[in-house]
This record gives C-alpha cells, sequence and structure tokens, in this order.
C-alpha cells in the first residue's frame, strides 16, 4: 500500500467544481464533501469549490461544536490551501440573503454575483454537489 | 449544460438557486418532488415562465404521473421519459446536480 | 473495537491499529505504538511527530503525504521536507505510519 495512488503520467486535467449547497452539522453533506474534495486533491485536477445558498454557512468564522458532541470541522477548510485548493467561490447573494460578509468568513474567498458564478459553472467539465 | 432539479419549489430555494445560475441556452430538468414546479396555477408557474425566455425547461413525465400531475403541466415545458431523460445527459458537456 | 493494554492503561484503537481517542495519547503510547511499528523514536522521529500533531491541532486533519512534506519543508527546511527523509524514518510510509505513532486518525486522502 502507498500513501498516495500512483498517477498516471500526462493524463488530461479536467475542471472540478465541487458545489456545496448545505450547512455544517445538521446533516453529513459538508463534511462529506470537504473530505472528497481532500480526496480529490491526489489526482491533481483543476479543483474549485463553490459555496451556494447554505453552503455558504460551512465557512463562517466561529464555530465551537464542544457542546453538540460533533468534530469542528471548519479549521479543515484553512487546510485547503496547502492541498493546493485555492480557487473558492462564494455566492455573493447567498451571503447577503443570510446577513454575511466576505470579513465573516474563515478563509480568503472570491465573492461572485449570480453572473459572474453562473459562467464560472458552465465552463467546469465535472460538477459535483453536496 | 443541463441542471437537474428533484426538490419541491415549496420546500426548497435549490429551483430559485438553479434558475439564478444557469446560463443562457441551458436546460432544466425537474425530477421527482420538483415537478410540481412544472404545474399550472402554482406558485412556481411565474418562476418557470419567466425562465422559459432563456432556459429550455423539461420535466420527467413519470415522476408527474405518479403524482398526479401529468394533466396538468405547464405550456412550453418539455416533457421526457427515462430514454429522454439520459438523452439529456449525453446531449450536454456537464451537469449540474441541484441536491 | 480491538484494545491495546500499556503501561496499565487500555486504549481503543481501530481495526488498522490507529488511537480511537486523540485524548489517550502521550509520549509513552507513542513509543509503544512506534514499537509496534518497528520504529525506534529518535530526536527526528519525534520532531515529525510532534509536528503532525501541530498539523491536526490547527486543522483538524491529518494531512496527505505530499502536503506534510510540503509543510515540513516550510517548517523545518527543505532538507527535512523531501520524501527521502521522511521515509527514511518512516520506511512503510511518513503519513501513515507517523501519523498512528502521534495518535492521529489515517491521512485524509490516503489510499
Amino acid at each position: 500500500m502507498t500513501d498516495e495512488m500512483d498517477m498516471e503520467e500526462g493524463g488530461v486535467i479536467k475542471k472540478f467544481m465541487f458545489v456545496n449547497r448545505k450547512a455544517p452539522y445538521g446533516t453529513i453533506y459538508a463534511l462529506e464533501g470537504l473530505e472528497v474534495v481532500l480526496i480529490s486533491a491526489a489526482f491533481e485536477q483543476d479543483v474549485s469549490m463553490a459555496f451556494i445558498d447554505d453552503g455558504v454557512y460551512e465557512l463562517a468564522k466561529g464555530q465551537d461544536t464542544k457542546a453538540i458532541g460533533q468534530k469542528n470541522f471548519s479549521p479543515t477548510y484553512r487546510a485547503l490551501e496547502g492541498y493546493d485548493i485555492e480557487k473558492l467561490y462564494v455566492d455573493q447573494k447567498s451571503l447577503d440573503e443570510r446577513g454575511l460578509t466576505e470579513a465573516d468568513l474563515l478563509v480568503d474567498v472570491q465573492v461572485m454575483d449570480s453572473a459572474e458564478l453562473a459562467a464560472m459553472m458552465a465552463e467546469q467539465d465535472v460538477l459535483i454537489s453536496f | 449544460m443541463l441542471h437537474i432539479v428533484n426538490k419541491s419549489p415549496f420546500e426548497r430555494n435549490t429551483l430559485e438557486s438553479c434558475l439564478r445560475l444557469a446560463t443562457k441556452g441551458s436546460a432544466v430538468l425537474l425530477t421527482e418532488d420538483a415537478v410540481y414546479a412544472a404545474t399550472t396555477g402554482s406558485a412556481a408557474e411565474g418562476k418557470i415562465k419567466a425562465a422559459m425566455a432563456d432556459l429550455k425547461i423539461y420535466a420527467l413525465s413519470p415522476d408527474l404521473q405518479a403524482r398526479g400531475m401529468a394533466g396538468r403541466v405547464m405550456d412550453g415545458v418539455n416533457l421526457v421519459d427515462y430514454g429522454g431523460f439520459v438523452d439529456l445527459v449525453t446531449e450536454h458537456s456537464n451537469c449540474q446536480s441541484w441536491l | 473495537m480491538p484494545m491495546i493494554e500499556h503501561g496499565g492503561k487500555s486504549f481503543e484503537v481501530d481495526e488498522e491499529g490507529y488511537l480511537v481517542n486523540l485524548a489517550d495519547w502521550d509520549e509513552n503510547v507513542a513509543a509503544y505504538l512506534a514499537q509496534e511499528e518497528k520504529v525506534e523514536m529518535s530526536q527526528s522521529h519525534w520532531e515529525v511527530v510532534n509536528f503532525l500533531r501541530e498539523y491536526y491541532g490547527e486543522y483538524q486533519i491529518a494531512p496527505a503525504i505530499r502536503v506534510l512534506t510540503k509543510a515540513v519543508a516550510k517548517k523545518l527546511g527543505p532538507d527535512k521536507g523531501n520524501n527521502k527523509y521522511l521515509y527514511e524514518l518512516f520506511p512503510y510510509g511518513p503519513a501513515k505510519q507517523a501519523c498512528k505513532i502521534a495518535g492521529l486518525p489515517k491521512p485524509t486522502g490516503c489510499i
């Protein structure tokens, strides 16, 4: 067993976008999505993440899960940079609707309006939703 | 691009987000509980009508039939069966499932 | 869940021998886990193990090997942040073996 799967040399690089639309803790989607993204980093593809609707809550600062007995996985979003996943797109309207601003988020992101985000989604080879 | 929505517009904002983020010329396929959005007289009717200007709207007939909605489909919504569903997926270069 | 016994205490481990409860870890447990892995712990081994615990404390995950190597290079210098150095210390895979000794879960992205 090796620590990482061997990569095929000269493979085609595709654009993968992971679309996150669920709040953390209430369901397992956000955590599962994050784990899939971290694993996908091993395949050396062009990976981005979009945070839309309740997905923007995944990135909220100040999460503290001690009292609910679940793991606080919000610090892991800060590890994404080390995994070379640096394209984090956040939907402006979803932030606005929730009374959040970029300053409320725990990682550096690119905030996009609907048209920009729509265009970004349309140019992906593969979209995977959580 | 193909967008697939499977949630009722009365329970979730999924349809709304999809319609907002689908680029002109994209296809939207309504399946499962999302087929209620394709019926006449529903509060979602206006949204679907407005979306038709830029998007092609499809609904999965077996899901409409199962829900007793087959006779209430809005004009302009294209009905597909499972074979048509597969065709839509293969005709488009990419696909977003709005879970 | 399987249990291991060491120093008069017992600890829960998963089927691959990783500690289940992070809080069970101390240097004695680490020494025991290292012995099970047939790794003789030196100063250099402890440096990597402690680095991993710090990484986990900050990000709540055990890093994949590629990420570990890069992070070690950044913190401890390129002469340590490379595969050769890390595999010499932990021949069966630094991410896997060192994580186990550090009492962390198996690295995310480790297949």
